[in-house]
């Protein structure tokens, strides 16, 4: 039966939060709990009203006690609950990583298939306005490299909506990274609660001279690239956004490749080690001999993050890095960008949260 | 009152927790359990004790030391034996070993290899319990070197604050790994701190499976009447070495005289010589301690026999999928 829906332009943040009161009101078993989760900020506005709507019992703040609060999900969900845990900042949660490490990824395995997980893991990143070296991570990488953890790092309003309600309705231990730059996005979507698979890439653009895969707020530095280049050079990108790190689907990505024959990948993360040398290993294993050029990979520099701006404008990539990295690759001339307006958000962006 | 039954089915877990382990250590020179196995000799009493005071729903955590915990439960000695030897039909289908026993059925919920680990989700199981009005109370087992964790203090806390059915059992060897209490806290009583949480403790240095009982009764009823946490403080003594199956009273950082100090108390000599006094005669204690040491035996056999799981196995159960 296909509900008629809805659309409406809608945040990020609000997406987030009508997909978890539409699952709370759904399933009794879900609850939500973490540091400050029923305070008067609400985790930027994506736990407003829970707390009203299903009591303390279902929503709550805690002490801070990140490890043990991991644990207590995971003790709750194979006691057939679904809890969501929520960290304002990511860089938190690795106060949790004995728990989601040894216990939670490696739980249903060592009960041979027994106990389920479904234990959804919340934790926001942070960028700007002087967020420094702990506030700043992504760690999806390191997430993905763990058997027996999904994660998902969904860009668009509608994905974060669509994919948190699989999370939740999930039986696996998932780690869900929000990009605190995007909450204020806004886009179409749809009021019908309708899932969205884990584990499927999406195209944000279609192109034909070259592909970018981005992950997180990188492909809103991605796109503003491709407008910029259509503009400049008359060229069509096609950006690819995971959604999905792990498990990640990696057809959408090969079969642009196979097309466009360029690549670069545009990750929210250190390079080393990371996301964009699986993204780009795989790719070399299914396109070798087609590539015109090599695989690029932008990231993090490799270093903390610095807390001043102009420091920390050198630690991230943007649409500008992006642009003159299309160019080397393209053979394009070096187009003049003096009248286009780079960091649009993080002019805007006032602090501290 | 503990009536005549129930002792002997202290006896008669203690002395096939007791022999299985003593099994282990015949066998375990041939290389065939290739696990590493963190004994409970020493600890029978508090297991044996406590799990008998618990309702049969209940659900139990424990640690890398649970050999004792795992047939306290179940006395599933085919699973427990099939999975010292790795395979299929073992407790876990070869996936854990020793140090990661469990079985569900019978409550036993998980064991960890890593200090304290299952604390926590003892915890969460004690408020899913609650959330979902299930009359179940969790008893998580750990043992003194727990408490120098940090997760430990993070989880009680939790559960005192928010009144969880839950109790917690610390066994204190008196030394974690090698490193004894007095080189490791920089307080004199665990017990003292603890009784400024919000919950009640208990504690003894008994090795007698009655005694831990008939305290384990009172906590029992005491989480169920107060809807508040208890804090069980149980001394004994690791007779083996941290891990393996050797005596290790050359290796000085421990005396064979605080062992013989203990040993006077072993609580299977004790509960052997309580049956004695009273109306069970030496033969039928020797009937029981026969079917025992059989079933151990025949164990061991299907153990050896029973296939390897197949190499596809080590895929399966990484995540969870609709069937």
């Amino acid at each position: 039966m296909k509900v008629s829906k809805t659309i409406k332009q809608t945040s990020y943040r609000d997406a987030i939060n009508s997909a978890i009161a539409a699952e709370m009101r759904r399933d009794p078993s879900v609850f939500i709990y973490g540091i400050d989760v029923a305070d008067h900020k609400r985790i930027y506005g994506t736990t407003k009203g829970l707390l009203e709507e299903f009591g303390e019992k279902r929503c709550f703040s805690t002490p801070l006690s990140e490890e043990a609060l991991a644990g207590f999900g995971l003790g709750t969900a194979i006691n057939g609950l679904r809890p969501i845990n929520v960290h304002i900042r990511v860089d938190f949660l690795l106060l949790a990583i004995n728990q989601i490490v040894n216990m939670i990824s490696s739980f249903h395995y060592g009960s041979i298939g027994k106990l389920n997980v479904p234990l959804v893991i919340r934790a926001i990143i942070g960028k700007g306005w002087g967020q420094s070296y702990q506030h700043s991570k992504s760690l999806h990488s390191f997430f993905a490299h763990i058997p027996g953890l999904k994660v998902i790092m969904p860009t668009t309003p509608s994905d974060a909506k669509g994919l948190l309600i699989s999370a939740i309705r999930d039986n696996n231990p998932v780690i869900f990274l929000e990009h605190r730059f995007l909450y204020d996005v806004v886009d179409d979507v749809g009021d019908d609660n309708e899932p969205i698979e884990i584990g499927k890439s999406k195209k944000l653009t279609t192109g034909s001279d070259l592909t970018i895969v981005a992950t997180s707020w990188m492909n809103v530095e991605a796109k503003e690239a491709t407008d910029i280049l259509k503009r400049k050079h008359n060229i069509n990108i096609e950006v690819i956004d995971p959604r999905t790190i792990y498990p990640l689907d990696d057809q959408l990505i090969i079969n642009s490749v196979k097309k466009t024959k360029h690549l670069i990948i545009a990750d929210y993360d250190w390079i080393n080690c990371g996301f964009s040398a699986e993204v780009a290993t795989r790719v070399y294993e299914k396109c070798y001999g087609l590539l015109k050029s090599p695989i690029t990979r932008l990231g993090f520099a490799k270093t903390p993050c610095p807390c001043t701006r102009p420091l920390e404008d050198v630690f991230y990539t943007n649409a500008e890095t992006i642009i003159r990295e299309v160019e080397k690759k393209l053979k394009l001339k070096t187009a003049d960008l003096s009248s286009e307006t780079f960091y649009t958000y993080e002019n805007k962006f006032k602090g501290p949260f | 009152m503990i009536n005549l039954n129930l002792h002997l089915e202290f006896y008669k877990k203690m002395y096939l927790i007791r022999k299985a382990e003593e099994a282990i250590i015949k066998n375990y020179p041939s290389d065939e359990m290739k696990t590493p196995m963190h004994m409970s000799m020493g600890e029978e009493a508090i297991v044996v004790g406590v799990c008998q005071a618990l309702d049969p729903n209940s659900q139990t955590f424990g640690t890398y030391r649970s050999h004792a915990l795992y047939l306290a439960t179940s006395q599933d000695t085919d699973g427990f034996f099939a999975e010292m030897y790795g395979k299929k039909t073992g407790a876990v289908k070869g996936k854990g070993g020793s140090m990661h026993l469990s079985n569900p059925k019978r409550g036993l919920m998980a064991t960890s290899a890593v200090v304290a680990s299952t604390i926590p989700a003892a915890v969460g199981s004690a408020y899913a319990n609650k959330y979902l009005r299930k009359d179940k109370i969790v008893a998580v087992f750990f043992g003194d070197g727990a408490i120098d964790e940090g997760v430990f203090w993070e989880s009680l806390n939790i559960a005192c604050l928010m009144k969880l059915p839950i109790i917690f059992i610390c066994e204190d060897n008196g030394y974690a790994v090698h490193t004894e209490t007095v080189k490791r806290h920089g307080y004199k009583s665990i017990v003292n701190i603890i009784k400024n949480f919000d919950c009640q403790v208990f504690s003894s240095e008994s090795t007698d499976a009655s005694e831990i009982y008939e305290i384990s009764k009172k906590a029992v009823t005491f989480v169920k009447k107060e809807k508040k946490p208890v804090f069980l403080y149980f001394k004994y003594y690791r007779y083996l070495e941290h891990v393996g199956v050797n005596w290790d009273f050359d290796k000085s950082y421990r005396s064979e005289t605080e062992f013989k100090k203990w040993f006077k108390k072993d609580p299977i000599k004790l509960q052997k010589k309580r049956l004695l006094k009273q109306e069970i005669s030496n033969a039928q204690i020797e009937k029981v301690e026969n079917a025992i040491a059989n079933k151990i035996e025949k164990s061991i056999q299907k153990a050896k026999k029973s296939p390897f799981p197949a190499n596809k196995a080590v895929f399966e159960d990484v995540f969870y999928e609709s069937k």
